[in-house]
């Protein structure tokens, strides 16, 4: 493979998308914990989950503002980098990105200045409602734009307009209720809320190794297993959804992941394990599980999932399809209004397939001057490279389980040994910080080259939305992007550090100062007494 | 769906055209005074103490303001797509130093006063002052470019074409017309931080934000005018010219354009809009006089006042026009050609006409929470959970 300007734009692409995905599950599932325990605050008055709120609270702020300023690249970097798609599918992907901006951003971003300035301006319960807001503001941010990567994955409720030579919307609550992007979406935030847990118990657990903070640590362990553990069920189970629906609107992807070359006799075996070989096309050593592809994909067992093989055959038919569009669009493009209606017709019967005819523009100008074999070639393109996706899935899908185990683990020790964890699982639970990372970057990994080589399944070829830019100005930001996040991540990782070495003393300090600052105004509310001779920690 | 055919497409896209223009004025109007701010950072604080009371007027406010942005953005893409497509990567290099700008300035809001190091605030402390003055600066050269034409074309199957080599797409958008409007934008932005500071600080700090912002409009009202009367002589119009609808299909190619002798003789065929410039002059002069007398709140509303004069100007004399192509004018992006489908435009409105009214409702509310002046006094208190 040439290494040119789409490459060039693709792995600007991922480094960026992946690089902002390092912050955005913190910020889903930290502003949840920290909204839950300043609740607990709110209906105790114990001024411990204050300060719980207040320490981990600092920590999500440090990862908010990474998360905000990374996230303005992507919104630019389809303006930037992507042109041709911007223009292509504007129309549609463009509004899900607008209505986030208007209905969470806007939310989230207004309402975490008051979250850190507030607590001296607004009554307990006030703040408490900002925290929600933040929160609420954050996982809807991630409800609409995975409604647009959804549109990417699955393309419904769109359809080719000749006239402006581009994607326009014909159904919007298709769009909304799009089952690929519904699943995506509860399949991402409770990833988030899983990596929330997971740091949570994380930096507790390295508290308890080295007797500090008990109290707040063994709570936040509390808090964080519980909550883990339902996210932990909930990104399997609609990780499990995402695969039915990937069934039927993603069947080249699916069946990438699986190293299913053949279509087999339903119902089809799960690959456990094994080597994937894109030459010969079949799967070395493989360790097979009877049935299970056959139940997680169809949930029958009489339905069968295509193999790459008879996939590529479909191709090729809509590969012969698309030119008959192509033809008949560039006829419709020349004369406008006076196209014939037997030409109209002909381009509408075929459109679906305008995008294959795409594949070929990557070996001829014009597709219809296209070869017997070149069609073909285009047609073995609509495979991606499965070996990367093939283990990126399944050290996801294992990282998962592991989450299961280890969330119940520790809310079984939470809940019935008295916040008691043995050191050896304290240990683990410090290691395992990374791990949740790890399986997010993997989804979003399989999700997205597992489209390849569409930006838009079916629609739209990667190798066409690029912009008309030269090598120079691509490479140019991409070292900027290289240099100027390491930079950042330095930089956040040393005052994350530095604030988790520290430990809340901060926060408890200010807390003990701030009660006694309000005491008059929070002792005319309900609960008085429960402030008025607060339960201090002993903070060694 | 045929809901959406209540209000004709010819509507919607002039509704939008004026949603473009909200946007714009909104985020210049919020995140214009924390550029402002940044940009007057390093000279109206002297003292570490000094600097943070300045950082801490917009402290709790900066990440809201910084959305009018970023939804400005959002939103010529879902409404005017191939605008989204042309500007975004016809503007490349200069995209990508706004883009670190608005990267860098929200970590430096952040991580400035998490270390007590001089030499780790003081870096940050510049960082805020280039994340506000340059892409104050670069917004109004963006402007100034689209004034004069951006060399562009569409091919057959709409891919955008952008004229010249690479470095010219940063370099090459610096003419002195361009550099002028330049000024203008950031002259524009310290005055209105300047007003920000005058009502939010007090002391020292407050009094060289007043003597600052009172030049800062001086000279944001001079190189408007001195810009006004270049478009007069110096540079061409465009028009469209011949039959064209202003419900079709969204495809610039299916219009004729050409270059006219002046963009101000829209002043001619619609002298109504003489209200926006004159209200951009009014209001500089009126903030200068403002922050030369010590007022607050006035001040601050004359220099909203002047942005919102300023920034419509421009749109009210170009219209139909939004970008309009110097090399094919052919190509030229107008509210007739460039928009999004009927469809996708009343979709948008309705969504907006429902979150605009509550994004004003609770950022009224959050202003009024912070309502009053950020002391010295505020800032050592609260010293670990502030700026």
């Amino acid at each position: 493979m040439e290494f040119g300007i789409v490459e060039l734009s693709r792995l600007q692409f991922a480094l960026t998308a992946m690089y902002h995905f390092l912050f955005v599950p913190l910020t889903l599932g930290l502003s949840i914990l920290v909204a839950i325990m300043e609740t607990v605050y709110v209906m105790t008055n114990r001024p411990i989950w204050r300060q719980m709120t207040k320490f981990w609270g600092t920590l999500f702020g440090i990862n908010f503002v990474l998360g905000v300023a990374t996230g303005i690249t992507m919104e630019f970097q389809f303006g930037m980098n992507w042109s041709y798609y911007s223009h292509y599918v504007g129309d549609i992907f463009g509004a899900p990105l607008a209505i986030e901006g208007l209905m969470a951003f806007f939310l989230e971003a207004t309402f975490v200045g008051l979250f850190f300035f507030g607590w001296d301006k607004l009554s307990k319960v006030a703040h408490l409602t900002v925290a929600w807001l933040v929160a609420i503001g954050s996982n809807f941010s991630a409800l609409w734009i995975l409604i647009a990567n959804g549109w990417m994955q699955n393309p419904v409720g769109a359809e080719f307009n000749p006239m402006t030579m581009r994607m326009e919307m014909t159904d919007f609550f298709a769009v909304l209720f799009n089952e690929v992007a519904q699943a995506k979406f509860v399949h991402t935030v409770s990833a988030g809320y899983v990596t929330a847990s997971v740091f949570v118990i994380g930096v507790s657990a390295w508290y308890l190794l080295k007797s500090r903070h008990i109290e707040l640590a063994r709570r936040s362990i509390t808090v964080a297993a519980a909550f883990g553990l339902a996210s932990a069920f909930s990104v399997v189970l609609l990780g499990d959804e995402s695969g039915y629906s990937a069934t039927h609107s993603q069947k080249m992807k699916l069946a990438a992941i699986e190293a299913m070359w053949e279509t087999h006799e339903a119902p089809a075996p799960f690959n456990l394990v094994g080597f994937p070989d894109q030459e010969t096309r079949e799967t070395h050593y493989a360790i097979e599980i009877p049935w299970a592809m056959g139940l997680i994909g169809t949930r029958s067992l009489t339905t069968e999932i295509p193999g790459i093989n008879d996939l590529v055959a479909q191709a090729e038919d809509r590969i012969r399809s698309g030119l008959i569009a192509y033809d008949a669009l560039m006829e419709i493009r020349e004369l406008r209004d006076a196209a014939t209606p037997a030409v109209s017709a002909q381009f509408e019967a075929h459109s679906a397939d305008l995008g294959f005819a795409f594949l070929l523009k990557r070996y001829v100008d014009d597709p219809r001057d296209a070869t017997e074999e070149q069609i073909v070639l285009a047609a073995n393109d609509t495979v991606p490279t499965v070996w990367p996706l093939f283990w990126a899935f399944r050290i996801m899908v294992g990282l998962g389980f592991g989450f299961i185990g280890t969330m119940a683990y520790f809310f079984y020790r939470a809940s019935f040994k008295g916040m008691n964890f043995p050191r050896p699982a304290l240990h683990l639970a410090v290691w395992m910080i990374p791990a949740p990372w790890i399986a997010a970057e993997m989804g979003w990994f399989v999700a997205e080259f597992g489209r390849q080589p569409w930006t838009v399944d079916g629609v739209l070829p990667t190798a066409m939305s690029v912009s008309a830019l030269s090598m120079t100005e691509v490479a140019i930001t991409l070292a900027g992007f290289i240099i100027f996040y390491t930079v950042l991540f330095i930089i956040e990782m040393g005052l994350m550090i530095k604030y988790i070495r520290k430990g809340p003393f901060q926060d408890v300090e200010e807390t003990d100062a701030w009660v006694a600052r309000h005491h008059d105004r929070l002792a005319g509310r309900r609960n008085a007494d429960a402030i008025a001779q607060p339960e201090m920690q002993p903070a060694e | 769906m045929i809901l959406h055919e209540l209000v004709s497409y010819e509507v919607l896209r002039v509704i939008w055209w004026g949603l473009l223009g909200v946007l714009l004025i909104g985020f210049a109007l919020t995140d214009g005074f924390d550029m402002g701010v940044g940009t007057l950072l390093p000279f109206v604080g002297k003292t570490d103490l000094e600097r943070r009371v300045a950082i801490n007027t917009v402290g709790p406010v900066w990440e809201g303001n910084q959305v009018w942005f970023i939804l400005g953005g959002g939103a010529i893409f879902a409404a005017w797509p191939p605008l989204y497509a042309v500007s975004f990567s016809g503007f490349y290099l200069a995209m990508f130093v706004i883009l670190a700008a608005f990267i860098v300035r929200p970590v430096a809001f952040k991580y400035r006063s998490k270390r007590e190091d001089p030499r780790w605030r003081n870096a940050w402390d510049w960082a805020l002052f280039a994340s506000g003055a340059v892409p104050a600066l670069l917004f109004g050269v963006a402007v100034g470019n689209v004034i004069q034409g951006v060399p562009f074309h569409f091919t057959d199957d709409l891919h955008t074409i952008y004229e010249g080599a690479w470095y010219m797409k940063f370099i090459g958008l610096l003419d002195p017309f361009s550099i002028l409007a330049g000024v203008v934008s950031f002259a524009m932005l310290v005055m209105h931080g300047g007003a920000w500071l005058t009502l939010k600080a007090e002391g020292v700090v407050q009094t060289r934000a007043r003597a600052i912002g009172s030049l800062a409009a001086l000279v944001a009202v001079g190189t408007y005018i001195l810009a006004g009367l270049w478009m007069a002589v110096g540079i061409d119009g465009f028009r469209i010219v011949g039959d064209y609808v202003t419900n079709g299909p969204s495809n610039p190619l299916h219009f004729e354009v050409e270059r006219t002798a002046s963009w101000l003789s829209a002043y001619a065929d619609r002298p109504w809009i003489v209200v926006a410039p004159v209200m951009g002059i009014m209001g500089g002069l009126l903030t200068f006089a403002g922050l030369r007398a010590g007022r607050e709140v006035s001040t601050l509303l004359f220099s909203k006042m002047a942005i919102l004069g300023v920034i419509s100007s421009v749109g009210l004399t170009m219209f139909p026009f939004i970008m309009p192509s110097s090399s094919d004018p052919q190509s030229s992006l107008t509210v007739w050609n460039s928009s999004s489908s009927h469809l996708t435009l009343f979709i948008m409105l309705v969504v907006t006409a429902i979150f605009m009214p509550l994004i004003l409702m609770y950022t009224a509310w959050v202003y009024k929470v912070l309502w009053g002046k950020v002391t010295e006094d505020d800032v050592s208190e609260n010293s670990h959970s502030v700026y």
